[in-house]
C-alpha cells in the first residue's frame, strides 16, 4: 500500500511561483507520467515529492504517511522514494555495483542485492564496470537498479530517456516499466513526450505553467481533452472554426458532428472551434462521389506506416493536416475531397479568434 | 582569371584528401622544423636541472654525503617537511571550508565574496612577511606558517570551488533519496567529484612553500631554500648548496608528478554531462555573520597586515628619517620591468614550439617535451638560480651576472606559465576551421597567420604578460644571479626588510603589492565570470 497523493502543492524558486495548487493522486503500483512543456513546472514538482525542495503550502502523503505537510517536512533521505534524474548521475567514482549498493544497509551491501538487482535490469554482466564505461542506456538501467534497491515506496523518474536516442529510447522505456510492474513500485513519471507519457503511463497528469489541466487515464486523455490547448499539445489537434448547431458544428468541413468539451458553456449559433484528431480526417478522391469538402494538397510528409498530409481548406486561414495510413496516393498540388470520420469537439472561440 | 588559375592548381591536392588519407596530411618539412626548435628549447628548459646533476655527480662523493649526513640536514629536512605539511593541511580546511561557503550557500553579495577571498593572491608572500614583522613579534615556525598558509589559501579555494560547480548536484539528490544526510551526502556523493581538484591544489601550495623562500628568510626559520642561499652566499660551500639544492628537486619533482596525476584523476571523474538540476544553495540564516568573518580572516591576515603596516611607515615616513628617494625606487621599478619583460620573451620564444606541438601533434615526443618544460614548476627558484650560476661559471663565463643568463633563469622558471597558454590559446582553435580556409584556398602558411595566430594570439599575449607580472616579483633566483649593482624591487624590499629598514622598504612593497594585482586578477575573472553566469541562469 504505497498510494501517492499530491495536494494543493504551491511552490517558488528563488521567489517565482512555479506551481500554483497541484493536486492528484497515483494509486498503489501505478505509473504516472507528468507531461508537461518545458517550464510548466514538472521538475520542481518532482523535487517537492521527493523533498528536496520545500512547498509554500500542500501536502504530500504516502501510504497514509504525511511527508509534507503544514509544519512538517520529512528529509528526504526518510520519505523512501527514490530518483532517476535525467542524466541517470551516477556516481562517477563507484562502479556499478557500488552504486546500486549506495542505498543499501550496511550489513546488505556486501551481499547478493545488488546481484540481483542488476541481474533484473539485465547488466549483472556489467557489475564492475565504471560508470564512464556504460552507454546511456545501461546508464539508465543501473540508476533504476540503484533507485529501486532500498525497496522505496515511490520511485520518481525525471525525464529519464530524454538523452537517450530514438531507437534505444523505446527499448529501455519497455525495459523500465516491465521491472516497475515486476516490483509493483509506484512511479512518477516526468516527461515533455505525449508519446512516452501515453504509452508507458496508466495515469497522465498534464501540467501547463504550474496548474494541472487534466489528470486521467491515457485514452481519457486524448478522447476527451478538457482544452482546445490541451487537445493541440497532446496529439495535435486539427482546430477548424465554425458556429455550434446545437449538437454539431458547421465548419468548412461541412456540419460536424460534435460533443462539447467539459465545462463549457455555448449557445446555438456561437462561434465555436472544432478540435479533431489528425487520423479522424479521411482523404478521398476529389471527383469521387461523396460529402466532404475539396482541398488543396500543399505538402506530403511521408513515415512509412502513414503519412502526414497538409490541406488548404478553403475559408480557413492556416493549414490542416490530415495523417493516413500506408503510403497514400496524394500527391503535392492536387485536390482531394476531405470529411470527419469521428465526432470532434468544441470549444467556445477563444477571444483572439 | 586568377581565381580560376589557383582552383585547377590545387585540385590534385583536394583528389588526395578525399581518397582518405590523413585528415590534415603532414608537410614533412614544416614539422620536422617546428619538433627540432621543440627539443632544442625543452634542452634549454632543462639546463638547470641537468646543470645541478652534472655539478653533484661530477663533485666529490665523499664531500656531498659529508654535506648530507649531519644531523643538520635532518633539522632541515624535519622543518621543511613539518612547515609543508602544515601549510598543506590549514590550506586544505580552510580553502575548502571557503570554497563550500563560496559555493554551496546563500551567501549574500557571493561575486564579491570571491574576489574577496582571492585577494592573498596579489600579495608575494615576502610582502605579507614584511608587513607580519613590521607590525607584530611573531617569527619563526608560527611566522611562517601564517604568511604562507594566508598567501596559499586560493590555491585550494579556486579549483575546488570551480570542480564544485561541475560537480552534479544530481548525485547529492540521489544520495539524499537513498537515506543519506545532507552531510553525508556531500561527503560521499560531492567530495569525490571534488577531492582531486582540491588535493591538486593542496599539492601547489606545498610546491610554493618548498620553494618559498622569501618568506621563511624574513621569519627566519631554517629550511632547505634559506639554507641553500647561506651555504652559498655567506658560507661559501658550494658544495653543501648544490647537495642541498638536489634533495629539494627531488621533493619538487615528486610533487608535480602527484599533481599532474591527481589533474588525471579529476579529468576521468569529471561528468561527462552537464548539470542540468540548479542546486538549491544552503541558506544560512543567523549564520551568515559567522561565515562571513570566518571568510574575512585570511584575506584580512594576507592582505589587511600589510596593507596596515605599509600605512603606518609611509605616513610615519617623515619622521624616521629612513627616506628612501622616489627616484631609487623608479629605478629599481624600471630595471624589474625591463628584465621581467626579457624573460617573459624567453619564455615565449621557449614555449611556442612546445605548445604548438602538444596542441597541434599529439605524439609521445611531443608530451616528453612538454613534461621537460615542467622543470621550472618542480624547481624552488632558488635551485635554478644557483644551478644557472654553476652553469655559466663553468660554461659560459661571459654571461655570468649578465641580464641575459637572469632573464633565461626567469624563462625557464615560468616557461610552464607559458606552454599552457600557448597550448590552450591554439587548441582552442578548432582544427576544422583551418579544414574550411584550406579548402577556401589559403595556404597552410597563410591560415596559420590568418586563422590559427588571430584567434590564439589574445590568450597567448594574456600568458606572457601573466609570465611577465609574475617574473617582477621572483625574489630568490634575482638574488643569486642579478648583475653587481643591479637591484629590482623585490631584492630591495628583501635587502631593507633584512635590515629591519621597514620604513625604507614600505614603497617597494606598496609598488610590488600593485604589480601583483595584475595576475591575481587574472585568475579571478574566471572565478567570478562562473558566479555570474549561474546566478542569471537560476
Amino acid at each position: 500500500m504505497s498510494e501517492l497523493q499530491v495536494r494543493k502543492v504551491v511552490a517558488a524558486y528563488d521567489g517565482a511561483p512555479v506551481l500554483h495548487g497541484v493536486t492528484f493522486t497515483v494509486p498503489s503500483g501505478e505509473l504516472a507520467a507528468v507531461l508537461g512543456p518545458s517550464g510548466s513546472g514538472k521538475s520542481t514538482l518532482l523535487r517537492v515529492i521527493a523533498g528536496l525542495h520545500l512547498p509554500l503550502e500542500g501536502a504530500i502523503v504516502v501510504g497514509g504517511r504525511v511527508l509534507t505537510g503544514p509544519r512538517l517536512a520529512v528529509p528526504p533521505e526518510r520519505r523512501r522514494i527514490g530518483l532517476v534524474p535525467q542524466d541517470a548521475a551516477l556516481f562517477p567514482h563507484l562502479d556499478v555495483r557500488a552504486n546500486v549498493a549506495f542505498g543499501l544497509a550496511r550489513a546488505d551491501r556486501a551481499g547478493a542485492r545488488p546481484e540481483q538487482l542488476l541481474a533484473m535490469v539485465g547488466l549483472a554482466e556489467l557489475a564492475h564496470r565504471m560508470p564512464g564505461e556504460l552507454s546511456g542506456g545501461q546508464r539508465h538501467r543501473v540508476a533504476l537498479a540503484r533507485a529501486l534497491a532500498p525497496e522505496p515506496d515511490v520511485i520518481l523518474l525525471d525525464e529519464p530517456f530524454s538523452a537517450l536516442d530514438a531507437s534505444l529510447r523505446a527499448e529501455v522505456r519497455a525495459q523500465v516499466r516491465q521491472v516497475l510492474r515486476a516490483t509493483r513500485t509506484t512511479a512518477v513519471l516526468v516527461t515533455h513526450d505525449q508519446d512516452e507519457a501515453l504509452s508507458m503511463a496508466d495515469l497522465v497528469a498534464v501540467l501547463d505553467r504550474g496548474r494541472l489541466v487534466q489528470a486521467g487515464s491515457p485514452a481519457q486523455i486524448y478522447d476527451a481533452p478538457r482544452s482546445r490547448w490541451l487537445a493541440q499539445f497532446v496529439g495535435g489537434a486539427v482546430v477548424v472554426p465554425g458556429r455550434w448547431t446545437g449538437n454539431a458544428v458547421a465548419c468548412a468541413l461541412g456540419e460536424v458532428p460534435a460533443q462539447l468539451g467539459a465545462g463549457e458553456v455555448v449557445r446555438p449559433g456561437d462561434a465555436v472551434e472544432l478540435a479533431l484528431r489528425p487520423e479522424h480526417l479521411v482523404l478521398e478522391p476529389a471527383d469521387s462521389p461523396g460529402v466532404g469538402t475539396v482541398a488543396l494538397v500543399r505538402h506530403v510528409a511521408f513515415f512509412g506506416h502513414d503519412a502526414v498530409v497538409t490541406l488548404d481548406l478553403p475559408g480557413v486561414a492556416d493549414p490542416i493536416e490530415a495523417r493516413v495510413l500506408g503510403s497514400s496516393a496524394t500527391t503535392p498540388d492536387t485536390e482531394v475531397r476531405v470529411r470527419a470520420d469521428r465526432p470532434g469537439i468544441a470549444f467556445a472561440a477563444s477571444a483572439g479568434s | 582569371m586568377r581565381i580560376t588559375a589557383s582552383r585547377t592548381s590545387r585540385s590534385p591536392r583536394v583528389r588526395a584528401v578525399s581518397l582518405g588519407e590523413a585528415r590534415r596530411p603532414p608537410a614533412p618539412l614544416a614539422r620536422l622544423v617546428l619538433t627540432a626548435s621543440a627539443v632544442v628549447a625543452a634542452g634549454l628548459a632543462a639546463i638547470p636541472l641537468v646543470y645541478l646533476l652534472v655539478r653533484v655527480v661530477g663533485a666529490d662523493g665523499g664531500e656531498v654525503l659529508a654535506a648530507l649526513v649531519r644531523p643538520r640536514t635532518l633539522e632541515l629536512a624535519i622543518n621543511t617537511v613539518g612547515l609543508t605539511v602544515a601549510v598543506a593541511t590549514a590550506c586544505l580546511v580552510l580553502g575548502v571550508g571557503s570554497a563550500w561557503l563560496l559555493g554551496q550557500t546563500r551567501l549574500p553579495g557571493r561575486r564579491a565574496w570571491v574576489v574577496v577571498s582571492t585577494l592573498p593572491l596579489a600579495v608575494p608572500s615576502y610582502v605579507a612577511a614584511f608587513g607580519w614583522v613590521a607590525l607584530t613579534p611573531v617569527r619563526g615556525f608560527w611566522g611562517a606558517f601564517v604568511v604562507l598558509t594566508v598567501c596559499n589559501v586560493p590555491l585550494v579555494t579556486l579549483p575546488t570551488l570551480a570542480a564544485l560547480r561541475l560537480a552534479n548536484p544530481a548525485h547529492e539528490d540521489v544520495a539524499r533519496t537513498l537515506g543519506r544526510s545532507r552531510a553525508r551526502a556531500f561527503l560521499e556523493s560531492t567530495w569525490p567529484q571534488v577531492r582531486p581538484a582540491a588535493l591538486a591544489g593542496v599539492l601547489l601550495v606545498a610546491l610554493y612553500v618548498l620553494s618559498d623562500f622569501g618568506a621563511v628568510a624574513i621569519m627566519r626559520f631554517e629550511v632547505f631554500t634559506w639554507a641553500i642561499h647561506s651555504a652559498y652566499t655567506s658560507q661559501f660551500d658550494r658544495t653543501l648548496a648544490a647537495a642541498l639544492s638536489t634533495v629539494l628537486a627531488a621533493m619538487g619533482v615528486a610533487l608535480v608528478w602527484a599533481e599532474r596525476r591527481l589533474r588525471g584523476a579529476q579529468a576521468r571523474h569529471g561528468s561527462t554531462v552537464a548539470a542540468r538540476v540548479v542546486r538549491a544553495p544552503v541558506r544560512l540564516g543567523a549564520w551568515s555573520w559567522a561565515a562571513g568573518a570566518g571568510l574575512t580572516l585570511v584575506p584580512l591576515a594576507a592582505v589587511g597586515v600589510p596593507l596596515a603596516a605599509l600605512l603606518r611607515y609611509l605616513t610615519a615616513r617623515a619622521s624616521t628619517g629612513t627616506r628612501v628617494p622616489a627616484s631609487e625606487v623608479a629605478a629599481d621599478a624600471l630595471s624589474t620591468v625591463a628584465l621581467a619583460a626579457g624573460g617573459a620573451l624567453v619564455a615565449l620564444a621557449l614555449a611556442l614550439p612546445i605548445g604548438l606541438l602538444a596542441a597541434r601533434f599529439r605524439s609521445r615526443l611531443s608530451a616528453a617535451l612538454e613534461s621537460a618544460s615542467y622543470v621550472g614548476l618542480a624547481l624552488p627558484g632558488i635551485v635554478v638560480g644557483l644551478s644557472l650560476v654553476f652553469f655559466s661559471l663553468a660554461v659560459v663565463p661571459a654571461l655570468y651576472q649578465s641580464v641575459w643568463m637572469l632573464a633565461f633563469a626567469y624563462g625557464v622558471l615560468f616557461l610552464p606559465k607559458a606552454v599552457g597558454a600557448v597550448r590552450a590559446s591554439v587548441e582552442q582553435v578548432e582544427p576544422g576551421l583551418e579544414d574550411v580556409a584550406r579548402s577556401l584556398g589559403a595556404t597552410r602558411a597563410r591560415v596559420w597567420a590568418r586563422v590559427t595566430a588571430r584567434i590564439a594570439w589574445p590568450g597567448i599575449g594574456a600568458g606572457v604578460l601573466l609570465v611577465a607580472l609574475t617574473a617582477m616579483k621572483e625574489l630568490p633566483a634575482t638574488l643569486l644571479l642579478r648583475p653587481t649593482g643591479t637591484d629590482t624591487l623585490a631584492t630591495s624590499l628583501w635587502r631593507l626588510t633584512e635590515s629591519a629598514a621597514y620604513g625604507a622598504a614600505a614603497p617597494y612593497a606598496l609598488v610590488l603589492v600593485a604589480v601583483a594585482v595584475g595576475p591575481a586578477v587574472l585568475l579571478t575573472r574566471d572565478a567570478v565570470a562562473t558566479v555570474r553566469e549561474r546566478r542569471d541562469g537560476a
